[in-house]
């Protein structure tokens, strides 16, 4: 399923880097150790700047889902309806990730199930994180 | 006069700060409501400028005062969140000098400023205090109470204006591109409508307590129902079917759970209120209503999307702030006016207040109940956003007149309207007012 290519911003290139390198990291603060994620220029916790990039297993849980049958995305709208699930992190369950569960026939999510992050190549190239259910 | 954003010391966002300080002294004393349209037609008497002087110099004699006796101006400067003018598009110059205009073209047509709307009502002549309560009518609201309060302005106006373009909302800007920047595309790759979020969090509640989606239907229905008893509303105005029941369940998903009539229809329209001082109040032309209290929640998801979990935790508390400061209970409750742009969140905002005793999970049941404004446990008889269109303002408009005895066909009628609360928006961010027939 296309989605739009993503283009590396500056906060995000060691992000989409690893990501093209098959690893998923996220945003960890050094001052007070939450992890974050989508990434931010400081710690939505503690304020504080002082960020750094740390790998997780890249396995998590699917904490509930939805169907979208009407999306705002041009790119997206030949493919719908299709599920978007959120899915929770092992290291940190407050982290989540959306996933189009590739694989999971629509309205057939399995929540609760466990998974596993799967790199999908976006037109441009850059690979994002994608997630396989494992059991 | 640069006008500055209201601070965020002028919210009551915290617990344990005792009752409001100004609990009773502040009064609203007039309502002005422009008409309401689908789309801007691109006429300069239908821009959102233009609504917007409607709507407050309705605001104005409805109260009864003089221009020259307003002292202050309170605004959400914003008149969108989903129709934007797009970079590139041509402005249309005849629309922008029909008006005195400001430095920004966009202003009066797709955009508010407090200096725009001074230049252009030329009869408010003592207009010294201006503020920005950005967002929402709600936080405009609470920015005005606590600036009448404070002594910062006594006699005040209180606006926000909705416009609303050709197209679809949503769909232009940045999705409808073939590529995202990189920290957007972290949320917005996988093309969530924005009732996604609402969904998933009603999915959520639906798989732990038992629910289905169907128990909406009694909510929406009602809703309906009330919003065509509202006469300054769009449905009222422009499309006056009925929802049945039967409508509802089988309309179209969006981002299923949540359906077509789940979600609220961009409008374009405007309300203004005049707030005042309960002493000036006295001899004014209106049934004042008295502001017991505002509290606002500042609390954001953890990461990209609120669970059910925050949701629920967020509205307890912003429940706990507002009986706290208001100095009452959910007993005290005649009726709720709590958000519902998206229909199911309405249940969160609710269970959070405790309305009637429906504690967590218990929302969808009670809507099995009779809701309606004949009754006595009336949910949402503005008909809110589900009722009227997407404005957030419905709410406030109707806890003011049910107050009055002004809501009309509206008027609750199983309980007498002594109290009731509004505001919104998300269950997890937004702010909130309690309304009084009395100061006590």
């Amino acid at each position: 399923m296309p989605k739009q290519s993503v283009v590396a911003d500056e906060l995000t290139k060691p992000y989409y880097d690893a990501c093209n390198e098959g690893r998923l990291v996220i945003q960890g603060c050094k001052t007070c150790g939450n992890l974050q994620h989508p990434a931010a220029r400081a710690c939505k916790q503690c304020g504080g700047s002082d960020m750094e990039w740390k790998p997780v297993s890249g396995r998590g849980k699917i904490y509930e889902y939805g169907v979208v049958h009407d999306c705002p995305i041009k790119e997206l709208q030949a493919d719908q309806p299709f599920n978007v699930a959120v899915i929770t992190l092992e290291e940190d369950s407050r982290i989540q990730f959306y996933s189009h569960l590739p694989g999971v026939p629509v309205d057939e999510v399995p929540v609760g199930a466990t998974v596993q992050v799967d790199m999908e190549t976006t037109p441009n190239g850059q690979k994002v994180p994608e997630w396989r259910v494992v059991s | 006069m640069a006008t500055q954003n209201a601070p965020l010391s002028m919210h009551r966002a915290v617990e344990g700060l005792g009752v409001w300080e100004h609990r009773g002294k502040v009064t609203a004393v007039g309502i002005g409501h422009s008409p309401t349209a689908r789309r801007w037609d691109g006429q300069a008497e239908t821009a959102i400028g233009a609504l917007a002087i409607d709507a407050l110099r309705k605001a104005i004699e409805d109260a009864g005062v003089s221009p020259d006796q307003v002292d202050g101006l309170v605004l959400d400067p914003g008149t969108t969140t989903g129709a934007h003018w797009e970079e590139g598009d041509p402005i249309p110059m005849d629309v922008v000098n029909a008006f005195n205009p400001t430095d920004d073209p966009l202003d009066g047509i797709a955009q508010l400023s407090a200096e725009w709307l001074l230049k252009n009502m030329p009869e408010l002549t003592n207009v010294n205090f201006t503020m920005y309560g950005r967002g929402c009518m709600s936080n405009a609201i609470v920015t005005a109470a606590q600036a009448v309060g404070d002594g910062l302005t006594n006699t005040c106006l209180v606006l926000k204006g909705w416009h609303n373009l050709a197209g679809r909302y949503y769909q232009g800007g940045a999705n409808a591109l073939s590529d995202r920047p990189g920290t957007a595309a972290m949320s917005t790759l996988w093309g969530t409508p924005a009732s996604y979020g609402t969904a998933l969090q009603f999915a959520a509640y639906c798989r732990k307590y038992g629910k289905n989606h169907d128990m909406m239907a009694p909510f929406v229905v009602n809703s309906k129902r009330n919003g065509l008893l509202f006469p300054e509303g769009f449905f009222a105005q422009h499309r006056p079917e009925p929802l049945t029941v039967e409508d509802y369940i089988a309309a179209r998903w969006i981002a299923k759970p949540a359906n077509l009539y789940d979600n609220d229809i961009p409008i374009m329209a405007t309300a203004a209120y005049l707030f005042t001082t309960a002493e000036r109040a006295k001899d004014m032309k209106q049934k004042p209503v008295y502001i017991l209290n505002h509290a606002s929640s500042h609390t954001a998801a953890h990461s990209l999307t609120p669970t059910l979990e925050e949701v629920e935790a967020d509205t307890a508390r912003t429940g706990r702030m507002l009986y706290e400061g208001a100095g009452i209970t959910a007993n005290d409750l005649s009726f709720e006016n709590m958000y519902d742009g998206f229909t199911l969140f309405h249940q969160f905002h609710m269970e959070g207040l405790g309305f009637r005793g429906v504690k967590f999970g218990e929302a969808l049941d009670f809507y099995q109940t009779d809701i309606s404004i004949e009754g006595p446990n009336p949910v949402s008889p503005s008909g809110g956003n589900a009722g009227s269109g997407r404005t957030r303002f419905w709410m406030h408009t109707d806890c003011i007149q049910q107050i009055q005895g002004r809501a009309g066909a509206r008027q609750i009628t199983g309980v007498k309207a002594e109290i009731g609360v509004s505001g919104g928006p998300m269950p997890m961010g937004g702010n909130f007012t309690v309304w009084g027939a009395t100061p006590d």
